[in-house]
């Protein structure tokens, strides 16, 4: 394996000192920018058209309109969040609805196991009920303190901090619950199925 | 498409011929290519790309069908291309 | 979907910027000097140990690696023609929060050592052996392939009518502002139009606003029905440009387009 040519001068990123370096994962940098990454053209949303859906192993689905979701008991949640692509951000500030309580308005099949959230756009990711529950788990609609802008997930978006950040869907309508586990955009071209940045679980095979 | 959908991180598959190159053996920027969505026929060259995503995506410019995903591993690089009908190589 | 593919090994050939098959490899090239364009933009003229013949409009990677194993990598269009061997010349916009450019701007020094690969891409190339007229459309940087396409067309004996519409903020953003007026002065079928978008020095007589469907009917009047058309620059410039130019009647497979990621602002 030839030694890979080092450009002179060149720095790459800085990693994490002191306190930070600890809530930073492998492998990872921290920025204080919010890098906009995308699969396709930015959804416009008309909020009038707007749902989001749980339905699949549900007893009975359920849809809020976006009037209806806004009524719904809102927290705000400071989170680290980081990406597969190696940038880590701390302390972000959101506001928005836990799956948990999104949850306490269906009865699960017992068989519900898995969840695929899907999105405007096409999107999709798969995530373990395990991982969305107890409070791992929200759909924010702001972000430090104003409504959530389109370029990064708005009108409102899936934010699950504990995982790498291909999982916080973007542009979020909804959870399809499943009994098996369907591999969502990127976990079905070579991504890991689970996603967990403290165990570096980048790529499938991780 | 929508004039709004388009933004200044929308690129066209010229930004990853080098990777397109690597993958396929010979530019395919030149090549024909057939969307599978809509039939547009036109060179890989017209693709939109977002490459600014954990893989590059080309997209058909018409009806933004997914017509290739190309992620690159440890382990290899993953390519995925149902959304292209057919590709043209010449040599 | 079914590809056939035949590995071909050895050397690249000095003709691989053609249709003959070739390995892309990395190369290490030599910055052999640094000219500044603009407040931000610097040209790079790189020596090649394995420099092979390019077509204008083409491009090559650059590939910056850190001590722990960090890397990252970009494109950077040809600036130079075909015609000078042995080395080209990359211009290069600093972009503020870009990875490669502030780097080229700020680090990189002449007598460095930078891994390169490339001529890149056979879609967005233009050389004389192809028929005119030429319409070349640029926003910003997007003039660097451009000008390659002129710097090659000054030195060919075919010379087809062009016309270069050139967008930039203002007129220290113009780059290659004195070599455009000098090669437009040898009256040999080379227009150069401007467009500044931000502000305009007094006793300014170009254009002063964003490229429109009245400029673009204006400009390619004297091309033609159907020139042959390059337009390089910002996703929103190029999209406007060429739906513009098939809203006034150019046939949209006479069009061109390579689009540039966001500019320093």
């Amino acid at each position: 394996m030839p030694v890979p040519f080092v450009t002179r001068g060149f720095q790459g990123k800085p990693r994490a000192t002191g306190d930070a370096a600890r809530r930073v994962p492998l492998s990872q940098y921290l920025t204080t920018d919010f890098p906009v990454l995308s699969a396709g053209p930015t959804p416009t949303t008309n909020l009038r058209l707007w749902s989001f859906t749980i339905e699949g192993l549900v007893r009975e689905k359920i849809s809020w309109s976006w009037t209806e979701f806004q009524k719904l008991p809102a927290q705000d949640f400071v989170v680290d969040i980081s990406c597969v692509t190696k940038w880590t951000k701390l302390d972000t500030h959101w506001r928005g609805v836990s799956v948990d309580t999104l949850l306490e308005h269906v009865d699960l099949e017992p068989r519900g196991a898995f969840a695929t959230a899907y999105c405007d756009g096409g999107y999709t990711t798969n995530i373990r009920l395990p991982d969305l529950v107890n409070g791992q788990a929200f759909v924010a609609s702001q972000y430090e303190g104003a409504p959530l802008e389109a370029e990064h997930g708005g009108p409102a978006r899936l934010v699950v901090p504990h995982l790498y950040f291909w999982k916080s869907a973007k542009w979020v309508r909804g959870l399809h619950i499943t009994e098996k586990e369907t591999p969502g955009f990127w976990e079905s071209l070579g991504y890991h199925i689970r996603g967990d940045p403290w165990k570096e679980e980048r790529y499938s095979g991780d | 498409m929508e004039e709004s959908a388009i933004d200044e991180r929308t690129l066209d598959a010229n930004a990853v011929a080098g990777m397109l190159e690597e993958i396929f053996g010979t530019d395919m920027t030149v090549a024909d290519s057939k969307c599978a969505g809509c039939g547009r026929e036109a060179e890989m060259g017209t693709l939109l790309a977002y490459t600014s995503a954990p893989g590059v995506v080309l997209r058909c410019p018409v009806c933004n069908t997914v017509m290739v995903r190309m992620v690159a591993t440890p382990r290899g690089t993953l390519v995925e291309a149902r959304g292209l009908a057919y590709v043209r190589l010449t040599r | 979907m079914a590809i056939t593919s035949a590995a071909t090994h050895g050397k690249r050939s000095a003709t691989a910027a053609t249709d003959e098959r070739r390995i892309l490899d990395w190369q290490i090239a030599t910055i052999a000097a640094i000219h500044t364009e603009t407040p931000r933009v610097r040209t790079f003229t790189l020596r090649l140990p394995d420099w092979t013949t390019h077509r204008p409009g083409q491009h090559y990677d650059i590939r910056l690696t850190a001590a722990d194993g960090y890397s990252v990598q970009r494109s950077y269009s040809i600036a130079s023609a075909p015609e000078r061997e042995g080395e080209i010349d990359l211009t290069v916009e600093r972009v503020a929060d870009g990875e490669v450019s502030p780097f080229l701007h700020d680090v990189a020094v002449v007598g460095d050592q930078i891994e390169v690969r490339g001529p890149i891409g056979g879609y967005f190339v233009w050389h004389s052996a192809l028929e005119g007229p030429l319409l070349l459309i640029a926003g910003g940087s997007g003039i660097v392939p451009l000008m390659a396409m002129i710097r090659h067309r000054a030195a060919a004996t075919r010379r087809p009518a062009t016309r270069l519409l050139y967008s930039s903020r203002t007129l220290d953003d113009i780059i290659y502002a004195d070599e455009l007026r000098g090669l437009a002065a040898r009256d040999d079928g080379l227009e150069v139009v401007h467009t500044l978008t931000r502000s305009q020095p007094a006793g300014w007589t170009g254009y002063g606003r964003r490229i429109d469907d009245q400029m673009l009917s204006d400009v390619r009047r004297p091309l033609g029905d159907a020139p042959r058309v390059f337009i390089c620059g910002p996703t929103p410039l190029v999209e406007g440009a060429a739906n513009g130019l098939v809203r006034i009647g150019v046939p949209a497979e006479r069009i061109r387009t390579e689009r540039f990621g966001p500019s320093g602002k």
